[in-house]
């Protein structure tokens, strides 16, 4: 009886295994750098993931790799997935890209989409990113008007050149505000360690920082804040459960349309290597409800947040000066996208040394 | 602010404490579970996923204590009835337990947990500057210093705690005068379990009240290292875990005050002082030796 049983449920197996690969035109699969339980970055991706499949149906066959660690297994990580019949892979993060490069190389056939980098050695590699910095600077408006110490804190992960840029761009929001605001920066040397994010929340707040924002994955800060009675922005993901009296607003990643539109590409037969830095005109950075400030405040978030999206305005327009006082961009002038992929120097208003 | 920093440190150490000194316990009767990690992101998932349904923290922390202790009961049927490698079981205990605890918690991603209040003592945690370090933490940081009191005295003070160190130093001559053996390893293992389930739930309902996967995040790699460092002294234990802690605030702080040091090298603050500690400890090798478990994580088969 248990015989039969078994050998139903394997023939069942491949059965309906059979039809699922007679339908899918592809298959899509991602690589992520945190558990998709983490509800920032990587949940993120995989609701990307959820909306492509949702849109595709029978005809995109998906598979992810979660908590795959930057580095050596990133490799193997990729090839395996790329070995397994893989058509386009997201692999999604800046970590990935070396890796993903290397790949690459050895699987002509499959499509490569790298978050957040800038090496595309193969044809077959693209890359794509999301211009969070836009969302900063309103979030940098934002804290400006609302803090009465002046001071900010700023929870980064690495010194890499899109969390400089994301505290750069949060300065200069401040500044266009109130000149002399000042930014405290800890770096967790993580992308997510809950426990840690919320000690740097703690350490922040009683050096006298009454906003807190982050660039680390966890709801753990927002929660902090919320204990101590001050506010914060959430990351990633709209966090206003974790903070409801607590969250101003929240920079939330909304890849979905960038995964259809890549898949489709593939389908149609038209997918190209490309570069696409998208922010909130596309679509790609959305900010989150603005909560818990006054009208008037909601009011200048809401105006600056229309005028980056029109283009009438881009954060990093100058006059801007470095840190270290020497001039960087002109009045007026405005910073090409090469400098900001590249960034590795702080503004002025911040009160860190930048690690290198 | 002084106040508050040592209630961040106390919040920091107090999970590495409680997993710790039931690990200590573990190899004190002679068993290497390597398996800390796993067990404690087990008692993790189980404590939120409790407070959650019911309401209750208390609830949440004996359900993870209960999961601790069952989740370390398959550990010892593997190591101690079947006498597989204790150091591969207690790794495939920590993936195996990273993975389940992630199934198992997937509806609670995203959601917002049930907090374990603060102890409020009228006009005693109201005193300013101690009053609320001396009284009004939560339950468990009192119950951690508890613990390792009780642990101390257990396994020097009392007969029962000679017995389990008699076993975890020679289990051959153990046996041969009529202990019971695996059955005071058993008993050790789910203690260490169960501890390191306790220490799980103060991670998801005080440290941070919500559920994410993998949120241990190699604090049971800590409080395993704890153990050696503290060379197997309950105290010392206590010690150890508050160095790490006021090391880790206190890189937080230097960064945050923007004192131009690079952060990747205050981040590694907290392991460069253990080791360190360790080797200054390791100078005295007849104390080390004396400490050290001798039967540490051999397998035990008695001869009939």
């Amino acid at each position: 009886m248990k015989k039969t049983i078994l050998l139903t449920a394997a023939a069942a197996a491949v059965l309906s295994f059979g039809t699922i690969a007679a339908e899918a035109k592809v298959k899509g699969c991602w690589v992520y750098v945190g558990p998709i339980g983490d509800f920032g970055y990587s949940y993120q991706h995989h609701q990307g993931l959820l909306q492509a499949k949702e849109k595709f149906g029978d005809e995109l066959e998906t598979a992810y790799l979660e908590s795959v660690p930057e580095g050596a297994d990133a490799e193997r990580a990729i090839e395996r997935l790329a070995r397994s019949g893989c058509n386009i892979i997201f692999t999604t993060s800046f970590g990935f890209m070396d890796p993903t490069n290397k790949v690459a190389g050895k699987f002509p056939d499959v499509k490569f989409e790298h978050a957040t980098g800038y090496k595309r050695e193969h044809p077959n590699v693209a890359t794509y990113n999301s211009k969070f910095h836009e969302g900063r600077y309103v979030q940098g408006v934002i804290a400006a008007k609302l803090s009465k110490a002046g001071v900010a804190g700023y929870i980064a992960s690495f010194p890499i050149p899109e969390v400089v840029m994301g505290i750069n761009a949060f300065v200069l929001g401040a500044q266009s505000v109130n000149p002399d605001f000042k930014v405290k920066v800890v770096w967790a040397n993580t992308w997510f360690d809950a426990g840690k994010e919320a000690d740097a929340a703690k350490a922040l707040i009683d050096q006298g920082v009454d906003i807190i924002t982050q660039h680390t994955d966890s709801t753990a800060p927002m929660q902090v804040a919320t204990e101590r009675g001050i506010k914060a922005f959430g990351q990633a993901s709209d966090m206003i459960k974790f903070g409801p009296e607590t969250q101003l607003t929240s920079i939330v990643d909304d890849w979905g349309p960038y995964y259809i539109e890549r898949i489709q590409a593939l389908i149609d037969g038209t997918w190209k290597q490309q570069d696409v830095w998208g922010g909130m005109k596309e679509g790609h950075v959305v900010m989150a409800p603005y909560t818990n400030m006054p009208d008037d405040v909601k009011k200048l978030a809401e105006e600056t947040e229309a005028k980056i999206k029109s283009g009438e305005f881009n954060p990093f327009t100058g006059p801007i000066t470095k840190q270290d006082g020497t001039e960087w961009l002109k009045a007026g002038e405005v910073s090409d996208d090469g400098t900001l992929l590249g960034m590795n120097f702080y503004v002025k208003g911040v009160d860190d040394k930048l690690p290198q | 602010m002084f106040e508050s920093i040592l209630i961040t440190i106390a919040t920091a150490a107090t999970p590495l404490l409680i997993a710790s000194v039931g690990e200590l316990v573990v190899e004190r009767s002679g068993v290497l579970n390597l398996g800390v990690e796993g067990m404690m992101v087990m008692g993790a998932v189980t404590g939120f996923g409790v407070a959650l349904a019911t309401g209750s923290p208390w609830l949440g922390v004996l359900a993870a204590i209960m999961v601790g202790a069952l989740f370390s009961l398959l550990f010892g049927f593997l190591t101690l009835t079947l006498v597989t490698n204790q150091v591969a079981t207690g790794l495939a205990l920590t993936l195996l337990g990273l993975g389940l605890s992630g199934m198992l918690g997937e509806g609670f991603v995203g959601q917002p947990g049930v907090k374990m209040s603060y102890l409020y003592i009228p006009y005693l945690t109201d005193i300013p500057f101690v009053g609320k370090l001396l009284f009004g933490q939560d339950p468990l940081f009192y119950l951690s210093i508890i613990l390792t009191a009780g642990v101390a005295w257990f396994l020097f003070r009392s007969r029962a705690g000679l017995t389990l160190r008699s076993v975890g130093d020679n289990h051959t001559s153990a046996h041969a005068l009529g202990i019971n053996v695996i059955g005071i390893r058993y008993l050790a293992v789910m203690f260490g379990g169960a501890c390191a389930g306790l220490a799980g739930a103060y991670l998801s309902l005080v440290y941070t009240p919500q559920w994410i996967e993998n949120m241990t995040a190699g604090r049971g790699w800590i409080a395993l290292a704890l153990v050696v460092f503290a060379s197997w002294r309950p105290w010392r234990v206590l010690a150890g875990a508050y160095l790490f802690g006021a090391v880790s605030i206190g890189q937080l702080h230097a960064q945050a005050l923007g004192i131009g040091v690079p952060s990747q090298l205050l981040s590694s603050l907290p392991y460069l002082a253990t080791i360190v500690v360790l080797v200054l400890i390791s100078r005295n090798r007849r104390l080390t030796m004396v400490n050290t478990p001798a039967s540490l994580g051999r397998p035990f088969v008695p001869d009939r």
